[in-house]
């Protein structure tokens, strides 16, 4: 990774650090509590934006990477690493907005949990991408292993859809998204609206700075794989050249026309291991 | 003259394990090789990497004039490989077993039942589960898939093992057959004098790359000549 | 493809029919998982018919998950895994074909675990028909989602663990759906319960065609 790539992930780092430090700012001191459900409503500069990042950007993230690495002209390590690294971002997050939910539930509705659509769902894609956290752990070909994990992602995001929907149409009691309700003004006002908005922000770049962080583990654990690749390879290479140097080539007055003879394939420099596969 | 194997300083990767470390090896139509070498010497991955089962990753790789590193799968279903394990399903029968096989490739089957009297499988033997035949049996079975399909590359993984002297003999001549009526013979073996005999021509690999080639010798004196030449050399053949 | 799906599915169930997996393990294996939740649930017949359908979609879930595994095991050695990607069958002829040999053996397990409920809970379906058309399309759905996830762990030494993990969090909406849908049955409730065929129906769809499109590269993992 170059050094204007790491410039960018600090930077984005900083301001991932001041905007979140500013939501705090802004959610506990500086905003009334709300009318009905009064200092409980602070929860609301956190929560909404904490699902957004874990529903639709992460796993946006990955379901794209994933088509990206399946399709084969733009297959590439890359689209792997980077859809790795959201999915494990994701589940934080889901983790986290099941957390921030239930810990509103509980005074709000009386129960930490209730079975409606909403965490329902979100508490399968947790486990969904469990599984797939736990598919990516078995140790495999980097290829092998991403190609898999992107069916699986794929399979996983595909399903969200069908389990919302299915869910949905258990009896709900969740409220219906406050905020982008179609045809209604913003509900949330002021203050609350601009805190809301810079948790968003917030969320968001914490949410690239991580990926961005976590696709550089990834990148530097390739690349020390690859190292040691190279250094087996030209180990297994030399191995055979010990063979081929202490066989005295002798001329055989059969040889085979055409056939290379002789051992022209002791000579030559060790070959490249990925040959442009990266 | 056909190629039906052309390979370049060829890289398989097994894992993170380098099997192939930089393979050249050309392998004309009709021609018969014997690749020898000690165990973990990259043999069995040749192989495979010539059937197209294991990438090839850096290099040339043309086998019957498709491009690996393109797209291994389409040279599949014209290659024949008799692998260590063979691909037989336990439950069925050794006839269900080729015809299937035989069936997947869209060929026809009327080749299957001369196939399984060429090995030698016969009446009752036809009717018995894979898993209660002998490992023997199990390899001719393995064979007459490979006898009803006409493979144009026959890729033998120690085709002598665990056979006996009369299934032997019979892969001598399925060899023979296969390589005088065009198609290009790749097989390996621990045994030199068993694979020797065979082969126009002798690979021996090493370190995971053909470190020395022989002309080969059919015909007892030719085989001798080359058995010799590779033990003064010091060549680790098994 | 559909030759080689055709192929596929008569040597798998061929198979099963051999090694009688299905007939002793399988079957007995679903009545048994029906029988335990009568003892976790007690002997009161109200309650027992209240929960019927979702144990018997749940037995049939868990049913699921043991005919993939077997499906996987037949091709786990390396010489049959080997054999099918080198005989060059179209991927998605395999994937079909292995989709229709489970989803044979599911409709085997419904159908006994549909008299189990009967004589077990004392059920009574209304709508035989929304019950069928519920069964089908969540057996399609079910045994192709399977199939794909079996491919994705097969060649895994962890799959046993791993294969149940993946797949029953995505067969979620079946169980959702076709609790619904029988409840409605054994109800009578025709209009809500043929609403839930609409999440069956497109699970079946999606799941089909992601096996097709993507059971050729997971082939080229193992």
């Amino acid at each position: 990774m170059t050094a204007r790539v790491r410039w960018v992930t600090r930077v984005i780092g900083g301001a991932a650090l001041v905007t979140t430090a500013l939501t705090v700012w802004l959610g506990l001191w500086v905003t009334p509590p709300a009318k009905v459900m009064g200092t409980l409503a602070r929860l609301l500069y956190l929560h909404p934006p904490i699902a957004w990042v874990a529903l639709y950007c992460a796993f946006g993230l990955a379901a794209l990477s994933s088509v990206l690495y399946l399709w084969r002209r733009t297959r590439s390590l890359f689209w792997d690493r980077l859809g790795a690294s959201a999915v494990e971002v994701g589940v934080v997050f889901t983790a986290l907005t099941l957390v921030t939910g239930s810990l509103w539930g509980r005074p709000t509705w009386g129960v930490w949990w209730t079975w409606t659509a909403r965490l329902t769902s979100t508490a399968l894609l947790l486990v969904l991408f469990l599984g797939y956290l736990a598919l990516r752990r078995v140790p495999a070909d980097p290829d092998v292993r991403a190609r898999r994990c992107a069916v699986a992602a794929l399979v996983a995001f595909v399903d969200v859809p069908i389990v919302a929907f299915s869910v949905d149409w258990w009896q709900t009691l969740h409220q219906r998204g406050t905020v982008l309700n179609p045809g209604l003004t913003l509900k949330v006002h002021g203050s609350m609206a601009w805190t809301m908005g810079l948790g968003f922000l917030a969320m968001t770049l914490v949410f690239v700075w991580m990926v961005l962080v976590r696709y550089r583990v990834e990148l530097l654990a390739d690349r020390i794989g690859d190292e040691e690749l190279e250094v087996s390879l030209s180990e297994r290479w030399a191995e055979g050249a010990t063979v081929a140097d202490a066989a005295v080539p002798l001329a055989l007055p059969d040889a085979v026309p055409g056939a290379p003879t002789g051992r022209g394939a002791a000579v030559g420099p060790v070959p490249e291991p990925l040959g442009g596969r990266r | 003259m056909d190629l039906a194997v052309h390979f370049r300083t060829a890289v398989a990767l097994a894992g993170r394990f380098p099997a192939l470390s930089g393979v050249d090896l050309d392998v004309a139509a009709g021609e018969v090789l014997a690749v020898l070498g000690p165990n973990g010497a990259g043999k069995t991955s040749l192989l495979r990497a010539c059937a197209g089962l294991v990438p090839v990753t850096s290099g040339e790789a043309v086998v019957l004039g498709c491009d690996l590193r393109k797209d291994r799968t389409l040279v599949r279903r014209r290659v024949g490989l008799l692998g260590h394990a063979p691909s037989l399903y336990d439950e069925l029968t050794a006839l269900e077993n080729v015809r299937f096989a035989v069936r997947a490739t869209g060929a026809g089957t009327d080749r299957v039942g001369p196939a399984l009297d060429r090995l030698g499988l016969a009446g009752r033997l036809r009717r018995t589960p894979a898993a209660r035949m002998s490992a023997g049996q199990r390899r001719r079975t393995a064979l007459a898939v490979l006898v009803a399909r006409g493979p144009e590359l026959w890729l033998l993984d120690e085709p002598h093992a665990g056979l006996d002297a009369d299934a032997r003999a019979i892969v001598g001549s399925l060899v023979e057959e296969a390589a005088s009526s065009g198609a290009a013979v790749v097989l390996t073996s621990h045994e030199p004098d068993l694979a020797v005999p065979l082969a126009d021509r002798v690979a021996v690999m090493s370190g995971g790359r053909v470190a020395e080639e022989r002309a080969g010798g059919r015909g007892a004196a030719a085989t001798e000549r080359v058995l010799v030449a590779l033990s003064q050399d010091d060549v680790d053949v098994a | 493809m559909w030759r080689d799906a055709l192929l596929v599915a008569g040597k798998d169930v061929r198979i099963e029919l051999r090694s009688r997996v299905a007939l002793w393990q399988v079957l007995p294996f679903a009545v048994l998982v029906l029988v335990l939740f009568g003892f976790a649930l007690g002997p009161g017949p109200a309650a027992l018919r209240a929960a019927a359908p979702g144990l018997y979609w749940l037995a049939v879930l868990f049913s699921t998950v043991l005919a993939t595994q077997r499906s996987v095991a037949i091709e786990s050695g390396e010489g049959t895994r080997d054999g099918l990607r080198l005989s060059g069958i179209d991927p998605a002829g395999v994937f079909l074909g292995k989709a229709a040999a489970v989803a044979i053996q599911l409709v085997a397990v419904q159908v006994l675990l549909g008299a189990g409920i009967v004589v077990l809970f004392d059920v009574h379906l209304q709508t035989w028909w929304l019950a069928i058309a519920a069964s089908v399309l969540a057996t399609v759905g079910l045994s192709a989602a399977g199939v794909l996830y079996g491919a994705l762990s097969a060649g895994l030494r962890v799959r046993e663990t791993l294969l149940p993990l993946l797949v029953l969090p995505i067969v979620a909406p079946v169980l959702i759906a076709g609790s619904r849908a029988w409840s409605a049955a054994v109800s009578g409730a025709v209009a809500s319960g043929a609403s839930w065929l609409k999440i069956l129906g497109p699970f079946a769809a999606v799941y089909l065609a992601v096996g097709i499109a993507l059971y050729g590269p997971l082939q080229e993992t193992a």
